[in-house]
C-alpha cells in the first residue's frame, strides 16, 4: 500500500469570530491549504468536513457541499465526519482512509466550528448532550467527568493538585509563540491554583475555552506529493477506537481504553513506539486528560505521568518529549470539528520545520484526539518524509 | 418509582441497561439497586451548570455491592458535605433537572429518578 502523504496545512485564527459562521470559518482555511498545498481546487477528488454540531449551534446544515461551492472544488465528493470532538481526528482517519484505498488521489480534510455566540451554558450542554441519558439527567457536563476523574486520580496515586496546574501553565506558556492560538498569556501556577472552582477540585485554569475556529489539511498518495513538493509529511500510523458510552461503567476511571488500543493500532502500523516519538499534540480538553492520554499512550507508567510534568519532561524548550508545543486546546483554544486537524497542523508544521519559535527538534511526531470523555479516540503518527 | 440495574445471563450487572452485556450476553432481569447502599468513589461539584441544571450541582460516581458483584452508577448528591469512601443510599426525587431548559426536546428529559445521600 502506498504511503499517505501531507503536503499542505492551514489553520485560522482560533478565538472569537464575531459575525463570522461556520462556512466562513471552513472556507478561510480550505483556501488557505490549498494556496500552501498549490492545488488547484479542481483537483480536489474528495472534500471531507469535521464538525460536531453546526445544526445544534447555528442551525446550519450541509456545510460539506456549501464548502466544494465556495472553493469552486465541484464535483468532488463531499462528506461531513461527525465523531463529537475528535472529529478532527475522525476527519483524518477518513481522509486517510480515502487515499490509501485509493478512491481518491488528492483529499482536502476541513475541520471546524462556530461556538462563541452560544453562553456557556448552552454551548456545554450542546456538547454534554454527546452523554447517555442516565448521565445527562443528572446535569453532568464534560467538565464535570474531569472533575470526577481529577479527584480520583489525585487520591489514588498521591498526586499534588498543583501537578495539574503545571500542564495548564506550560501548555499556556507554549501558547504565546502561537500567534493563531485564542490565548497568547503566560499563566503562572499560582493564578491557576486561586481561580475560581469550576468542577472540584479543577478551577476556570484547568479547562479549554470555547473558541470560534478552523484548519485544513491537504492528502494525497506519496506518489502524487511529489508531482508537488520535495518537502511533505507522511501519516505512518492512524487507528481510532471506542471506550464505553457510559463513562462510570468503566474498569478504571483512570485508563481510556480508546487512547490506549487507538495508540496501539497506530503503533503497530507505524513500526514505531513510544520512544520513537519527538513531539506530541494531547487533547488537554481538560488538565487531567494529558496525564491519562501520557499514559494511555506509553509515555509514562499508569499514575506516573504527573511525575515527568514535574519534572519538566514535557517541557517544550527543555524536555525529552515536547508536549502541545501549539498551546493545546488550553491554550489555543477548541473549536471542536477543528481540534483534531489542527492538532495535526502544529505537528505537519514541527517536521517541516515551520513552527517558527515553537520549532524543536522532531521527525517524529504523534497526535491523540479524543471524543466525548474518552468515549472515542483517534491517534495519528507522521513523520518527515525520507 | 425504581432504579433499575440489569443483571446479565453471564452475572454481571450494568446501571444502566443495555441491549446486549459485557461478552455480548443479554438481559436476565432488573435488579432495583434503591434498595442497597453504595459507596462514594468519586465526586465533584459543579459551579458552570448548563441552563435547568440546578447551581452547584453535586455529582459522585458510586459503587453498589449486589450479592458480590459490583456495579456502579453516576448520580446527583444531596449534599457537597461527602468524602471518597462514605456510604450513601439513593433517595427519590421528582425532578432532576428542569425539562424546559436546554437542547433537548423537553417531553425526552422530564426524569425524576434518585439522588444518593450520605447514610
Amino acid at each position: 500500500m502506498e504511503r499517505v502523504a501531507i503536503i499542505g496545512a492551514s489553520m485560522t485564527q482560533f478565538g472569537q469570530r464575531e459575525g463570522e459562521w461556520i462556512t466562513d470559518l471552513l472556507a478561510e482555511a480550505g483556501i488557505e491549504c490549498l494556496g500552501d498545498a498549490g492545488v488547484d481546487a479542481d483537483d480536489v477528488d474528495h472534500l471531507y468536513v469535521s464538525n460536531m454540531a453546526s445544526g445544534e449551534f447555528e442551525g446550519q446544515t450541509g456545510v460539506p457541499n456549501a464548502l466544494a461551492h465556495d472553493l469552486d472544488a465541484m464535483p468532488a465528493y463531499t462528506q461531513r465526519i461527525d465523531q463529537t470532538s475528535s472529529s478532527g481526528g475522525a476527519g483524518i482517519y477518513a481522509a486517510w482512509q480515502s487515499v490509501a484505498s485509493g478512491a481518491s488521489d488528492m483529499t482536502l480534510l476541513v475541520g471546524g466550528e462556530k461556538m462563541t455566540h452560544k453562553t456557556t451554558g448552552e454551548a456545554t450542554d450542546v456538547i454534554a448532550s454527546l452523554t447517555h441519558r442516565a448521565e445527562y439527567k443528572t446535569g453532568v457536563t464534560l467538565p464535570s467527568f474531569a472533575g470526577l476523574t481529577a479527584r480520583h486520580y489525585l487520591e489514588r496515586f498521591d498526586a499534588p493538585r498543583e501537578s495539574l496546574a503545571k500542564v495548564a501553565s506550560k501548555n499556556h506558556k507554549n501558547g504565546v509563540d502561537n500567534p493563531k492560538a485564542q490565548f497568547q498569556k503566560e499563566v503562572d501556577v499560582e493564578t491557576i491554583l486561586e481561580s475560581p472552582i469550576i468542577a472540584d477540585p479543577l478551577r476556570l485554569y484547568d479547562f479549554c475555552p470555547i473558541t470560534d475556529g478552523s484548519a485544513a489539511l491537504m492528502l494525497c498518495p506519496e506518489s502524487v506529493a511529489k508531482e508537488y513538493t520535495d518537502e511533505y509529511v507522511v501519516i505512518s500510523g492512524i487507528d481510532g477506537a471506542t471506550d464505553t458510552h457510559v463513562v462510570h461503567e468503566r474498569e478504571d476511571p483512570t485508563v481510556m481504553g480508546g487512547v490506549v488500543e487507538s495508540g496501539k493500532g497506530a503503533y503497530e502500523m507505524s513500526g514505531l513506539g513510544p520512544d520513537d516519538i519527538d513531539v506530541a499534540e494531547l487533547h488537554d480538553m481538560f488538565t487531567i486528560l494529558e496525564f491519562l492520554q501520557m499514559e494511555g499512550l506509553g509515555f509514562a507508567e499508569h499514575g506516573e505521568a504527573w511525575k515527568l510534568v514535574e519534572e519538566g519532561y514535557t517541557e517544550r524548550d527543555t524536555g525529552e518529549l515536547p508536549i502541545n508545543t501549539s498551546g493545546g486546546l488550553k491554550s489555543k483554544g477548541h473549536p471542536l470539528g477543528a481540534s483534531g486537524v489542527a492538532q495535526a497542523v502544529e505537528i505537519y508544521e514541527q517536521l517541516m520545520g515551520e513552527a517558527g519559535p515553537r520549532q524543536v527538534d522532531a521527525e517524529t511526531g504523534l497526535c491523540c484526539n479524543v471524543g466525548g470523555f474518552g468515549n472515542c479516540v483517534i491517534t495519528t503518527i507522521m513523520e518527515a518524509a525520507q | 418509582m425504581t432504579m433499575d440495574a440489569t443483571r446479565y445471563e453471564n452475572g454481571s450487572i450494568s446501571y444502566p441497561g443495555h441491549p446486549r452485556g459485557p461478552g455480548g450476553s443479554n438481559p436476565a432481569e432488573t435488579i432495583d439497586l434503591s434498595e442497597y447502599t453504595a459507596e462514594v468513589i468519586t465526586w465533584t461539584t459543579s459551579t458552570a451548570t448548563p441552563p435547568g441544571v440546578r447551581e452547584p450541582n453535586h455529582l459522585a460516581i458510586v459503587e453498589f455491592d449486589v450479592d458480590g458483584e459490583s456495579v456502579r452508577a453516576i448520580g446527583q448528591l444531596t449534599t457537597g458535605d461527602v468524602e471518597t469512601g462514605d456510604t450513601v443510599q439513593p433517595v427519590h426525587v421528582d425532578e432532576l433537572r428542569e425539562p424546559g431548559a436546554g437542547i433537548r426536546e423537553p417531553e425526552s428529559q422530564d426524569w425524576d429518578g434518585y439522588r444518593f445521600e450520605p447514610v
